[in-house]
This record gives structure tokens, sequence and C-alpha cells, in this order.
């Protein structure tokens, strides 16, 4: 199986350009709740390949209940959620996992008893270390930082340290879909920049697809080729980063008075 | 959990010689006078008052109040010395280095495991030698095959609490459905021990799963709470299904251990006979020495293999954390099946084993206090680590054996004085000790499964707690 796709130009499918190919992610009219309390109230949202896509939004307007929702934990109540053609709304969690597709957890969920090495090896487990060394290389190519601390435990790295296990981890099984939540929860401002450059980079040098939820929306409208805002459970606006970052009522309720 | 300033850091001397406080008399007197009133306070129901049943059993209150007092005034005069050789200046320590272990020490360390086991082996023999065959009997079997059965114990449910960090405070469950169904197997079939061992192996495993079914959504307090009804259940069938097990009575006459079929009896066909060596019973117990050695041994091979490969691994990453697992495609279902399995599985070897031991079982063997004991073992020893477990299992029952010994403080303390009586006594004095002092148990680094160039330990007091 493929994995890593090379960089290959004009992959990207414009978003609302005719004739775009089949979105990789699709979620329709996703409603998810928490006993009696409706979490996400109908999402409708794509993901096309090669693309980054953004969700930001305020705390509990339901972004990480989306992206927790896409790996089936909790199920959906209603509502489809479509992979490359396949739907995944009822699939188990771990085997979602199994169809490419990673996920950074929100709040890094590293593990802090085992060393950096243990914990990226835990994220190639999927596909039996077919590739470890490699994708070992890799991971410490990305973030030379973790090749320092290979040896010592999780829980003793500092905050972005840990933001990059994380991610190095969920790239250890090389996906093509990356689901970040909130990578730059408690991150200084220079640790955040360093790490949206390297979702940037993976996205331009080997075409990995990227759904980022934010709180961060400057950043990560910027980042963005598209974004979409949650307001309450509901996409109440969507469109490219530029176009966004650019609307009045964006800018007033995230990022006036933020950056 | 704060990082910890243990750390060794060169170069902290200089902080250490630094000039202790002057010495406040009438603070330490506050204090020791303040601690001398709680001890009365807390005394005064315990000591200030015997209290013992006539022979109609009517209550005696009998005052007692100088034991109150004297408690009182040795904790004041206890405090006050100890705030007073507390605030003396004391010589500055040596400073605290990084250690480079030397190469002998470390051909030491690394073959420790290889040294104890050479010791084990050649335990039995050295003892019959030393103390003769009567004279050993006690030391074989009331220390070393009491403390194996626990090693193995320790480490079978290490797998399922130390590895996976699934609390299970009903262990003594499977080490019951072991024991039973050896002795139910034996009776009834006439299987042979051999044939009955793995048989009780997977039946407690098959067990463990039906326990591990139900819990599979459940963590930390909620699944302890489930696992010890899980235990009681299973103790409280043994004793009423009593067409099976015959109940309270226990079944005896148990077939015992055979040498591979051949009997440890005296006369022709045994083991004496076979070998042409004189009979003695010692030798049947030797033999069950060296049968628990091989089980325990076995189950840390296994343990230890187990950790290198990605079922282990998956363990102690759902002992971390389950949602990262899950996210990172690990079938968590499976891994707690498996974790409880094969916990389950090795206590049911070590039931097995205890029916042909003791040639009896019933269900009063099998109580809560045990599950309890087995646990304390492990949390002693510190979560996951094999060695550490071994020693909290020889300190623990060992130390119980130990208080049998004490037979001469009948002669301080009067007739009347049985220091067995006080072994919870000092399990729990000794509990609270490790909290204060190694809140992590005995050994509390977890060496890494695996490594990119040298192995390394990694101490636990370096890391936040596990979220239980």
């Amino acid at each position: 199986m493929t994995t890593i796709i090379e960089a290959a130009p004009g992959r990207k499918a414009a978003p609302g350009r005719d004739g775009a190919p089949t979105p990789m992610l699709s979620i329709r009219g996703l409603q998810t709740f928490y006993g009696k309390i409706c979490a996400l109230k109908g999402i409708d949202m794509d993901v096309n390949e090669g693309e980054i896509v953004t969700l930001i939004g305020a705390n509990g307007a339901g972004k990480s209940t989306l992206m927790m929702t896409i790996f089936g934990s909790p199920r959906a109540r209603e509502g489809s959620i479509t992979y490359e053609g396949r739907d995944i709304t009822r699939l188990p969690t771990h085997e979602i996992a199994r169809l490419e597709i990673a996920q950074s957890p929100e709040g890094r969920r590293i593990f802090p008893r085992m060393t950096v090495y243990e914990n990226l090896q835990m994220g190639a487990a999927i596909n039996g270390f077919a590739h470890f060394d490699r994708d070992l290389e890799r991971a410490f190519t990305i973030f030379p930082r973790l090749k320092e601390r290979a040896q010592q435990r999780g829980g003793t790295l500092s905050g972005g340290e840990q933001q990059m296990l994380a991610i190095a981890r969920a790239l250890m099984s090389r996906p093509r879909l990356l689901l970040l939540d909130e990578p730059s929860l408690g991150l200084a401002p220079l640790i955040v920049k360093q790490i949206f450059d390297v979702i940037r980079d993976l996205n331009k040098t080997e075409g990995l697809t990227v759904f980022l939820v934010e709180q961060n929306a400057f950043h990560a409208l910027k980042l963005a080729d598209r974004g979409y805002v949650m307001v309450n459970g509901l996409i109440t606006l969507s469109g490219t980063g530029k176009e966004l970052l650019s609307r009045p009522e964006v800018r007033a309720a995230y990022l006036e008075g933020g950056h | 959990m704060l990082m910890d300033t243990k750390t060794p850091v060169p170069g902290a001397a200089s902080t250490a010689a630094r000039p202790a406080p002057p010495f406040d008399a009438v603070a330490a007197l506050k204090s020791a006078a303040f601690s001398g009133a709680v001890t009365l306070g807390l005394g005064f129901p315990l000591l200030a008052y015997d209290t013992h049943p006539d022979i109609s059993n009517a209550l005696v209150v009998l005052p007692r109040w100088s034991w109150a007092i004297w408690a009182a005034v040795i904790v004041f005069a206890g405090r006050f010395i100890g705030l007073m050789v507390g605030a003396r200046p004391r010589a500055a320590k040596r400073p605290q280095q990084l250690r480079v272990p030397s190469r002998s020490e470390g051909f030491v360390k690394a073959n420790l495991a290889w040294f104890a086991v050479a010791a084990l082996v050649a335990f039995p023999l050295v003892m019959v030698g030393a103390l003769g065959a009567n004279g050993s009997l006690k030391w074989i079997n009331n220390y070393g095959i009491q403390i194996l059965i626990y090693v193995m114990l320790g480490w079978g449910l290490n797998i399922v609490v130390g590895l996976a960090g699934l609390l299970d405070l009903g262990y003594v469950a499977f080490y019951a459905v072991g024991a039973y169904s050896y002795a139910l197997l034996s009776t009834t079939y006439g299987l042979s021990f051999w044939i009955c061992l793995p048989l009780a192996g997977i039946l407690a495993a098959f067990w463990g799963m039906i326990l591990g079914f139900p819990v599979l959504r459940l963590r930390g307090d909620y699944l302890a709470i489930v696992t010890l009804a899980f235990g009681e259940i299973i103790r409280i069938v043994l004793i009423n299904w009593t067409d099976l097990t015959n109940g309270y009575a226990g079944i005896s006459a148990i077939p015992r251990a055979t040498f591979f079929g051949v009997p440890f009896k005296d006369g022709e066909g045994g083991f004496a006979d076979l070998f042409g060596i004189e009979y003695n019973p010692i030798q049947r117990t030797i033999f069950l020495f060296y049968v628990i050695l091989a089980l325990a041994l076995l189950t840390n091979a296994v343990t230890l293999r187990l950790r290198r490969l990605p079922v282990g691994r998956a363990w102690e990453a759902l002992r971390e954390d389950e949602i990262a697992c899950r996210s990172l495609g690990i079938n968590t279902v499976n891994t707690k099946l498996t974790a409880f399995a094969l916990g389950a599985m090795f206590g049911g070897f070590a039931g097995s084993f205890f029916a042909v031991r003791q040639a009896f079982v019933s269900p009063e063997s099998f109580t809560f206090i045990e599950s309890a004991t087995i646990l304390a073992i492990v949390v002693l020893g510190g979560m996951g680590s094999q060695i550490g477990v071994a020693l909290a299992a020889t300190v623990l029952i060992g130390g119980t054996e130990l208080l049998r010994e004490l037979d001469f403080l009948k002669r301080i303390f009067g007739d009347g004085f049985d220091p067995v009586q006080y072994r919870m006594l000092i399990f729990g004095g000794g509990m609270v000790l490790m909290m204060i002092w190694r809140p992590r148990g005995i050994i509390a680094t977890r060496s890494p499964s695996i490594f990119l160039k040298e192995r390394k330990a990694i101490s636990g007091d370096m890391v936040k707690e596990g979220h239980g």
C-alpha cells in the first residue's frame, strides 16, 4: 500500500471548482449527543485530498466532539461520515485508525511513563512496524528535538515537545489524513509557529491532508486552504482561509483582542 | 505531582552546608506538648479503659489511665528529643552526584536475576545439607514454597494491575478456580497433576475473560468494586454449591503430587526406590519447591517476553492513556481481555499448585484478605516491577512466617502474647511508612522495553502519577 504520496503539483482540489474530485472525508447531517444534550446539531463538511482544512470556534462549540465523532467515540446518532467512499460512521475506533487516518487528540495524550521512543513505537503499531526505522528517521528529521529526548519519558518533556511527540506519533502510521486537535493549546507563540510550519511542510512536500481543529483562529486560517466556523454545534460560516480572515464577523468573534 | 527535587545535581553540596537555624526550646516544647495532647486524646478510648467480656458475656470496663498517660509522656519526650536532635547542625552531606556504575557493578546488576535463580535452585539442597531433613522442612515448605506461591501470584496480578493498569481486587477468584479445578478433576476423574495444571490455567483464563467482558468500560474505582464483587461471588458459589464443592467442608484427599507418575512413597515403586536412595518425606517437599519455582519463573519469563511484544506494550500504553490507545488503532477490548485472561491463567496455575500441595481445598483459603495481600505485594513492590514484586512477597509472606519464630517475646510480654496476632498492625504500619518513603513501591523505576542505544532505567519520581 502506498503511503507517502509524492508531492504532485496540481493535485490539490481547489474548493468550489466544478468537477472537483469526490472529497476524501465527507460529513453529512452529523448529530452527536452526550446523553440528552445535543452537541453536534447536523454538521456538513468536506475535506478534499491534499487540503488543509481548519475548524475554528469558541470553547464548547463542539469542535473536539466533531473530531472525536469522526473517530467513532462518541458515536454519531444521525448522519454519515464517509472516508474515501466508505461509510465509517459505525466502524470501531481502532478500525478507523487503520484506514490511514491518524489523530492527535486534544491535550496531546502522550504516554507519560513511556519513553519518547516507545511512544513513537506505539504509533507504528497499526502497520506492524513495517517501515519503523525509516519512519523513525523521518520523525526525527521533522522534529530533531525528539531525537535528543528519545530515551526520556514522555511525561518529562515540555509542553511543546509533548505536542511534537503527539504529532510525530500520529505520523508513525503513515496516515494520508491527519486530524489535529488544538496543537497550539498552551504553547508559546514561537513553538506554535514551529508546529504550524511543520504542518504546512508536511502538506506541501508529502501531500498530507490535514484537518485542523483550532482556537487560535488567526494562525489556523492563515495556514488553511479552507475553513469552517462552528458555533454551538452548527457550522455557521465556511470559505477559504483568506475569505474567513477578512470577514468582519469572524474578526469580531475570534480575532479582535486576540492577535 | 511536582517535579521532585531529588534530582541529583552536581554541586548541590554548597547548599547542604548552610548553617542550621538555632534550636528554639519554647517552640519545641509547644510542639511536643501538642503531640502529647493528641496522643492522650487518641489514646483515651483505646488505652485508658481495659474492656473485656466476663463469663456471662457482660462487658467489664476497668480504668487503666496509667497507660494513656505513659503513652502521652513517651510521645511528648520523643517529639521533644526528635526536635532537639533535628535542630543540631549536621555534618555537611556529601555531594550527591550522578553515579556512574562501575563495570563490575554493571555485571552483577545485569546478571542479578541469574544469581537469584541459582541461589533459589540451590536453596533446598543447602538447607537439607545444613539442617538435616527434619530441620529444613520448615524452611523449604513454610518459607520457600509459601513465598514462591505469592511471588507467582504477585507476578500474575502484576500483568493486570502493574502493566495494564486494571485495578483487580478479586484476583483470588482465579486462584480459587485453579485450586478447585485440580481438586475436582483429580478426585472425580483421576486426572494427574500434570494434565490438570494446564486445564486449570485454561479454566481460570476463561473466567478471566468472563470477568473481563462486563468490566470493559470500567476503570479505576468502579473496576475495583466490580472485581471485588466477582471475587466474593466465586467464593460464595464455592460455599453454597455443596453438591459439587462440598461447601465449607471443602475437598479433601486430593491426590498428592507425583514425580511425573512416580509417587513419593516408601517402598517398592516409589521415588526413593527408583533412584536408589533412602525414603524421606522431604523429597516430596523439595520436588514441590522446584515445581513452584519453575512455575514462578515461567510467569516471569512470559511477562518479560510479552512486555517486548506489541501486546505487552499495548498493555502499558493502555495503563497510560486509553483514549490515545484507541486513536492509535489499538483494539482496547482485546488488549484488556488478554491482560485479564493471562493474569487469571497464572493465578489458576498457582491455585492448582496450592491444591496439590495442601491436598485439601476449602473456600476459607480464598477470602478477600488473600486478594488484598496479593495486591499489596504488587503495590508495595512497585507496579510493573518484577523484582520489586518478588522482594515485596518475600518481605510480606516471609515476615509473617518470621513472626511465628519470635517465641522469646512471650518471656517479655507474658504467655498470652502471640506476635502473629500483630501481623496486620505491623503490615499496616509498614504500608504507612512505605507511603512516606517510597510512595511508588520498592522498585519505582520502569525500565523501557526497547532501547535506542543503551538501557537506562528511569526513576518514577520524575514523572507525574498515571491517571489511575
